[in-house]
């Protein structure tokens, strides 16, 4: 058997030196002669162990990282290709205790196998959720997926099985499946995983989307910041029209189904549903008011499905395993896993699959280890740019849609930023309106004109004119913008702002004045 | 110097990839995407070719280059390199990295340097956010961005 290694071509591993490990791998295996196959495989999500390359040996696999190029030969003088020991040793990638805590259902195969390799994906359980679907009629698809309690993945937690019935039931000569994978929330990165990792997974869900629905054609809208991603699933694109998964029958049935790579041009607003649906058409990516909802008036006024990466990419696993057996993770009203993406300040940042219910504490503190400076954990955002700061004393907190909304915060995209003691609360609620001027589309006011008048009364609490009264200002003023706004980026960047405020006062104070130097 | 194409051959040039493209669905962000690779920026004389192929007017072509922050209305530098300054990059002291980085460089952000050979831009996250503080040079990605990799982005960009 020639040993295969994997090496991640997943954007967070390449930014931490992927390439130039597998080129010094490679250089080593012509130079001993040895001869052996490199997979490209996604990342499993231990950031904080990439590069990590793995073996695969009679034994299983084994896993080493992170592995620097400049200790590719070392590895080989240990005898990686069978397991041996070395400093980078971790053994088992499954039995390192990031990825063995983890319920990994939507990111099953993410890491694991070459994303391009269709044989890869049937055997690891890849295309038996498509295989139910095309044997289904099409209501008991929807059923199915209402029955799991999925709910969308992209922030708004709407459940996905309703958005397909109002799509299923509405007649046209054609609809649409609109997958949005314009992820442009700070902390957030599981959509480029997933699509860099197993593409075909989402393809799968999109073509169970459109069986059930009734759609037959299917748009990934990409952001451009996200290369890798997009030629990732260009290719599985392709592969899959090749193997007619896609196609006039997919897999062989009377369905049609067929998808497109669109790629974004640098708008955060376009990852709002009804933006990016006038991004599609090719118009500015303003804001539409709903209703209509795209569910009945969506993409070029047809009736669209349009979800995240993750809702679409989770529906195989309910197709193939069942309701039930998704319904049977999670808590309250938030059933299934959602892949929580630790980020920013942190000792041990990844992408973390679990059910919902495990607290933001043990989240940031048990899973994450606190702060990769090693300083105190001062506040997290949950939730991106739109979401709310959340002190130490809320860390009780569950990971559930409707306990974050009663703490005043959101879950959105699942994203988590830690931030060290050092953080200046105050500087990141400017932010938070400043990132809001930039990038409003300008359809409604207190967005578009709120956000700059937001940076200039914190600006004023800064230099300590008057500060009382300009955080009643900003209060007054978040909430025109929270209930004045059609969408969420004027709507919800009030949430990080206030909560600065009520959580984090003392930095609202005036700084004491310096006296001055004799 | 950077030699501008006239504008009868960014006209044909236009022409062509709109012919390519147009019978896409949606097919205007493919289109501009299209002319930005070939010209490295979106030039004015390119936007009435566009709205004739697809009959609708040169404002509304104008108003869509213009909305979103990828298309240049003039060329970049040799290299573009765009530093990370969402939240999960300030936790890691992007601002720090940003101030070194346009020191070294000698320009702002959203500048070109003198020599044309790099454009600094500020980005709102590249999704590396668990290996932050990030920079994407030439859509090649870097993470944890540190002392040493700040001079060799800045040595690669000036060779």
């Amino acid at each position: 058997m020639i040993p295969r290694i994997y090496v991640p071509g997943d954007s967070g591993a390449l930014a931490l030196g992927a390439e130039k490990v597998a080129i010094a791998i490679e250089k080593e295996l012509a130079d001993r002669g040895i001869e052996a196959k490199i997979v490209r495989n996604g990342s499993r999500g231990a950031y904080f162990l990439e590069p990590m390359v793995e073996v695969a040996t009679e034994k299983g696999r084994v896993a080493y990282g992170p592995v620097q190029p400049s200790e590719v030969k070392s590895l080989f003088d240990s005898g990686f290709l069978t397991g041996g020991h070395h400093n980078r040793w971790l053994g088992a990638p499954d039995k390192i205790p990031f990825l063995a805590r983890q319920t990994r259902l939507t990111f099953a195969r993410c890491g694991v196998i070459n994303p391009l390799s269709l044989d890869h994906y049937k055997a690891h359980g890849g295309l038996k959720g498509l295989q139910n679907a095309v044997a289904m009629a099409p209501a008991e698809i929807v059923k199915q997926v209402t029955e799991s309690g999925l709910r969308g993945r992209g922030g708004a937690g709407f459940p996905t099985g309703i958005k397909w019935k109002t799509v299923l039931d509405t007649t046209a000569d054609k609809k649409y499946i609109v997958c949005n994978a314009d992820e442009g929330d700070s902390a957030t990165f599981a959509d480029r995983m997933i699509m860099e990792g197993d593409p075909f997974v989402l393809i799968e869900g999109m073509a169970i989307g459109g069986i059930a629905t009734g759609a037959t054609k299917g748009f990934v809208y990409i952001r451009s910041e996200y290369p890798h991603a997009v030629a990732m699933m260009q290719k599985a694109v392709e592969a899959a029209r090749k193997a007619g998964l896609l196609g006039l029958n997919v897999l062989g049935s009377p369905n049609a189904f067929d998808m497109e790579i669109r790629v974004g041009a640098g708008a955060y607003v376009c990852g709002e549903e009804t933006s990016l649906l006038n991004s599609l058409e090719g118009k500015r990516g303003v804001v539409r008011a709903k209703p209509p909802l795209p569910a009945i008036q969506g993409l070029f006024g047809k009736p669209t499905v349009i979800n995240n990466v993750i809702s679409l990419a989770s529906v195989p696993v309910i197709m193939d395993k069942g309701a039930a057996f998704y319904k049977d993770f999670g808590m309250g009203r938030s059933r299934g896993t959602i892949p929580i993406q630790i980020a920013g300040n942190v000792r041990y940042g990844g992408l973390f699959e679990a059910a919902f219910g495990m607290t933001l504490g043990e989240i940031v503190d048990d899973i994450g280890g606190g702060t990769a400076t090693g300083r105190p954990v001062k506040a997290v955002q949950v939730g991106g740019p739109l979401g709310a700061y959340f002190p130490r004393s809320l860390f009780d907190t569950p990971f559930d849609y409707e306990a974050f909304a009663a703490k005043d915060g959101l879950i959105g995209h699942a994203g988590i930023t830690v931030f060290d003691d050092s953080a200046d609360m105050l500087k990141q609620a400017r932010f938070a309106m400043e990132f809001c001027a930039i990038e409003s589309c300008g359809k409604c006011t207190p967005c578009r004109i709120g956000s700059t008048r937001g940076v200039e009364t914190i600006d004023k609490i800064a230099r300590g004119i008057e500060p009382e009264r300009q955080i009643e200002l900003v209060t007054d003023l978040c909430n025109t913008m929270k209930f004045g706004s059609l969408c969420a980026l004027g709507g919800f960047t009030p949430y990080p702002v206030m909560s600065a405020i009520n959580h984090f006062r003392d930095d609202f104070k005036p700084a004491p004045v310096a006296e001055a130097a004799e | 110097m950077i030699m501008q194409p006239a504008s009868t051959e960014i006209a044909s040039r236009t022409a062509a990839i709109v012919q390519e493209l147009k019978g896409l669905e949606g097919p205007l962000l493919p289109i501009l995407h299209g002319i930005q690779e070939e010209f490295g920026h979106v030039p004015q004389d390119a936007l009435p070719v566009i709205a004739e192929a697809l009959n609708i007017s040169k404002a509304e072509v104008h108003g869509v280059v213009t909305f979103y922050h990828d298309y240049r209305s003039h060329p970049a530098g040799r290299h573009v390199l765009k530093l990370c300054q969402a939240e999960a990059c300030q936790s890691m002291g992007s601002d720090v990295v940003a101030a070194k980085l346009k020191q070294l460089l000698g320009i702002g952000f959203h500048e070109t340097a003198r020599d044309g050979s790099v454009t600094l831009e500020p980005v709102y996250c590249l999704g590396l956010c668990a290996c932050a503080p990030s920079a994407m040079l030439d859509g090649e990605v870097i993470g944890r961005l540190d002392d040493e990799k700040l001079d060799e982005i800045v040595a690669e960009v000036r060779s």
